[in-house]
């Protein structure tokens, strides 16, 4: 089966589907490749490297011949119109908002796989391009209000003076968020980070930030993974915790977004008026109406000395990190749907994965799927809570009313038993303890000699029997002359075997 | 023909030396260095007893018979330590206690039948219940052990055998032991003794039986600590029963080193003593089998993958369970490691307390194979630190890599400290198929997105991997 590669036509887009590097991967299924002639030139990969890596470069009439067709964003009508004959596309599409685009390829036995519509269950994790994109863009952002911003964000101590470290706050700690935390952090400033989802804590933590949190209870997950819209308190609390945070903070990254939903109004223009002239937000959300008021769509507003960013095009601003991790999620897409290797794809309906991504199938709409139950703030939920149980350790029960009795028991034993008894008594119970001290020294990795030397060692009840073999009577002379045969076989094989494990034991 | 060369001071103080160098030799094994001096501890210190009683003043006759009776066992002890493979250590373990009960039953009967001392009121009342204990515990460690050595040798199946009402059947034998034991002691003629005694014997035959075939087989190594501390019991039973002190002293150190091994192996299993006599793993999983969720599908990998990500690792963890002793790949693993070794690829070894039949096996086994012990380390040593290894290669393990044992509350081994490879790189599973270990559990570790596996015998796959300099 041919693969093309088609060259990608939006305004400023620089990424491309595939990168050199994931091609030979491709062929290995079973694919010829074809890429669209100056594929890669936006994100400096030149042809030459597609054709070095086994790919043919070809025109843009040729690549729509292939029987698979791969790029990015989501197709025009134009690009819709020129696919015929169960040709199949896979692409980011975003269904819902796309009705008409949708009813558009309806027609002609083509397939449509939206890489936007991967379901966020773990298994698909590999295939999650919006994942992979919202990771380049997190970090971006950091990059795009370092670059904003009049001054470092790490702090220093000059000959000059001391220099303060920026303060960030960053709202969202999705994939985009911790991944902007990890930048942040990295590039040396104070980072804050709030979310509505309280098992996230740990994942901001470990990227070195700080978690903030509204005192109300009330837990954010969602079955899809990504964060609900909260009750009204919790909206008020934490919209004070932001108007606090605006006057202290240098930074401000924004990325919350509710699938489907318009982008929540996190930040106020009364909140942005708080904050010193010189800051800068970042708004990841400025394709859905952007979680700041004063945001606009791809352009920087000046607001009273703060700079508030609102491009969308952050993935495509590192395209050669984009690329390569876009065309990663399309190979295993691509290997999903291979099982067999060989070159054809089958997509199969009963696959979770595949099916969520179908929207359209033999030229009919599919779209949307049947829910798929599985997600991963549920599954961060039960992690969440195997931390919180309890360490399966044994229980200290208190040793006093044990110790009582034990104590009790001594007495007895004392005000009963004769002198020689209580002798032999004092002995063994000492020599517990000394055995208790001793075998706890004892490595775990000598468990096993330790077994078979302590066989060897108990063996020394042939002593009782080497006392009872000086007598006349017959039945006592065979029974000791037994013992003392069978515990000689232990005494020696004991020993010996434990010699020979230890023999073994070299560095 | 007397040979008292000794009198019974000049006994005693050798049996101060002798149990002083019995502790040394436990002391000994608390490092691979000093562990074989402590083995000819042990020996020496066997060595001067045995001289010191022979040369004392209770032996006065049959010194040839003594002798005799010494090299035949000695050799045939010889002969089977030398033809022991190391896979079967637990069996050869096993079959050794038994002799150790089997001894302490009969030097109770001889003392029994021809008693070396006259006591009289509460003194023979102590010592008829020591004598009565001494045979008990004997007698339960030699049926015990007997039936252990037939499950690990695989000739008595390994599941646990489940009487209706087996705890009612344990406790009504163990007061029928105390009524006789109550007849025994207060018994006016030889004969009722007698008959008590013979009672007590079938009984507590049957119960060490009982005892050890209610027990599964993933409990084994807790099984095999356990007689071994039965079997310093019974020693230091005999040893109140002739008023020797270094039987006491001597039967006491084993017995509470196998009383720690076992505590160690149930904490292993996080599983309670009582419990693991109580019944096996394999009659509640079957019920349990745990909420079986969306699992999602395991990533399947070939050789040449496999090469590939062994030769893009810096550090690899190598899990050995039992299943890798069986399949002898242990040699093949030693090859390996030199190559990597070669190629500045580090590999260390992890083992889980309870991996192999018996405490320790496996560091037997790897020691077998000269794999170095500096690079074997104990779970709790790597369980921290898995950030740092790239590649986790599980060979013949499954239960002891169990993530369902820390995250889902209601599994069957819940809270038994596993090895969390998973934490790692990546983990890749040798196994042979996607059956269940010994608890009976689905492994969601084959299910994790950074888990490969790698189906087929572990022995020929490794054996693949010799080539991997080219």
């Amino acid at each position: 089966m041919k693969i093309g590669v088609i060259k990608e036509i939006k305004d400023n887009e620089k990424r491309a589907a595939l990168t050199p590097g994931i091609i030979s991967k491709i062929k290995k299924l079973g694919f010829d490749v074809l890429v669209e002639r100056d594929l890669g030139l936006q994100a400096s990969i030149y042809n030459k490297q597609y054709a070095e890596s086994g790919a043919h470069v070809c025109s843009k009439e040729e690549i729509y011949k292939c029987d698979l067709l791969l790029k990015i964003n989501k197709p025009t009508h134009d690009e819709v119109n020129k696919l015929s004959n169960n040709q199949t596309l896979i692409s980011f599409f975003t269904p819902a908002l796309n009705p008409e685009l949708l009813k558009l390829s309806e027609k002609d036995n083509i397939n449509i796989l939206s890489m936007d519509s991967v379901p966020r269950i773990s298994r698909a994790q590999k295939m999650d391009a919006l994942s992979s994109m919202a990771n380049v863009a997190g970090s971006r952002a950091v990059i795009e209000a370092a670059h904003s911003f009049g001054r470092f964000f790490g702090g220093q101590i000059t000959a000059a003076g001391k220099i303060n470290p920026a303060k960030i706050l960053i709202i969202g700690a999705g994939v985009a968020g911790l991944s902007a935390i990890g930048t942040a952090s990295s590039l040396g400033a104070i980072v804050r980070a709030f979310d509505t989802r309280p098992e996230v804590k740990e994942q901001v933590e470990s990227l070195g930030a700080q978690f903030l949190t509204v005192n109300i209870d009330e837990d954010g997950s969602s079955k899809d993974g990504y964060a609900k819209a909260m009750s009204k308190e919790f909206i008020d609390a934490e919209m004070k915790l932001f108007r606090e945070q605006a006057k202290d903070v240098d930074v401000i990254i924004t990325t919350a977004l509710i699938p489907g939903k318009e982008a929540p109004k996190l930040i106020t223009r009364d909140m942005v008026e708080l904050m010193k002239p010189g800051s800068v937000i970042v708004d990841l959300a400025s394709q859905q109406g952007g979680n700041c008021e004063l945001c606009q769509k791809d352009q920087i507003v000046h607001h009273g000395g703060v700079k508030i960013i609102g491009f969308t095009d952050l993935p495509s601003r590192l395209p050669l990190q984009s690329s390569e991790l876009y065309a990663n999620n399309l190979f295993h897409i691509l290997d999903e749907l291979t099982p067999d290797k060989n070159g054809e794809i089958t997509i199969n309906m009963d696959d979770d994965v595949i099916r969520g991504m179908t929207v359209v199938k033999d030229g009919q709409i599919t779209y949307p799927p049947p829910k798929v139950e599985v997600s991963a703030a549920s599954k961060t939920k039960t992690e969440k809570k195997v931390i919180h149980s309890p360490k399966p350790s044994i229980e200290r029960k208190s040793s006093i009313i044990p110790g009582l009795i034990t104590l009790f028991l001594l007495f007895l034993v004392g005000a009963f038993a004769p002198a020689s008894f209580m002798n032999h008594f004092t002995v063994f119970v000492l020599s517990c303890f000394i055995g208790y001290m001793v075998i706890w020294n004892v490595t775990a990795s000598l468990h096993t000699p330790l077994m078979s030397v302590t066989n060897a060692v108990s063996s020394i009840i042939i002593i009782g029997a080497i006392t009872q073999i000086s007598t006349t009577d017959a039945l006592s002379l065979i029974l000791s002359g037994l013992a003392i045969f069978i515990a000689s076989i232990n005494i020696f094989g004991g020993f010996a075997v434990t010699k020979r494990m230890l023999g073994m034991f070299k560095k | 023909m007397n040979l008292e060369l000794l009198n019974l001071e000049s006994v005693r103080a050798l049996y101060i030396v002798s149990a002083v160098l019995f502790i040394l030799t436990l002391g000994g094994l608390s490092n691979q260095e000093s562990s074989r001096q402590g083995n000819m501890y042990g020996i020496a210190a066997m060595s001067i007893a045995i001289f010191a009683t022979v040369f004392g003043p209770q032996v006065s006759s049959n010194y040839g018979l003594l002798i005799v009776l010494l090299l035949l066992g000695g050799s045939l002890g010889l002969i089977l330590s030398k033809k022991v493979q190391m896979t079967e250590m637990p069996e050869l373990v096993a079959i050794l206690h038994s002799l150790v009960g089997l001894a302490a039953v009969l030097v109770g009967i001889v003392n029994f039948i021809n008693p070396i001392q006259e006591y009289f009121g509460i003194e023979k009342t102590i010592h008829s219940i020591e004598v009565y204990l001494g045979i008990f515990i004997g007698m339960v460690t030699f049926a015990g052990s007997i039936i252990a050595f037939g499950k690990l040798s695989g000739k008595i199946s390994g599941n646990p055998l489940t009487l209706p009402a087996k705890h009612y059947l344990n406790l009504i034998m163990l007061l029928v032991v105390i009524y006789y034991g109550n007849e025994f002691v207060t018994a006016l003629d030889i004969n009722s003794a007698t008959t008590s005694l013979t009672v007590m014997l079938v009984i507590s035959f049957i119960f060490g039986v009982h005892l050890v075939a209610a027990i599964g087989g993933a409990d084994m190594p807790v099984v095999v600590s356990m007689l071994n501390s039965y079997s310093g019991w019974a020693a230091s039973a005999t040893g109140f029963m002739l008023s020797n002190d270094l039987l006491i002293v001597v039967g006491a150190l084993v017995g509470s080193s196998g009383a720690i091994l076992s505590y160690i192996m149930c904490k292993a299993m996080n599983r309670s003593f009582i419990s693991v006599i109580a019944g096996g793993f394999g009659t509640e999983s079957s019920v349990v089998s745990s909420d079986t969720k969306e699992q999602g599908e395991v990533q399947a990998i070939d050789i040449e993958e496999f090469k590939t990500m062994i030769s893009s690792s810096k550090k690899i963890a190598i899990i050995p369970g039992y299943g890798m002793a069986v399949a002898q790949a242990q040699f093949v693993v030693n090859e390996i490691i030199s190559i990597l070794n070669n190629k500045d690829i580090k590999v260390l070894f992890v083992i889980h307390p309870v991996a192999g039949r018996m405490p320790g096996h496996m560091n037997v086994l790897l020691a077998e194979a000269q794999i170095p012990y500096d690079i074997v380390f104990e779970m709790e040593e790597v369980n921290d630190d898995f950030d740092n290894i790239d590649l986790s290669i599980v060979i013949g393990a499954n239960d002891i890599v169990n993530p369902s044992a820390l995250e889902d509350p209601n599994s069957p081994i819940a809270g038994m400290p596993v090895i969390e490879c998973w934490k790692g790189g990546h983990t890749v599973v040798m196994k042979r198929g996607m059956s269940t270990g010994y608890a009976g559990v689905e492994n969601p570790l084959f299910f994790k997105d950074n888990t490969r596996m790698l189906f087929g015998d572990a022995k020929e796959s490794l054996s693949q991997l010799l080539t991997l300099n080219n």
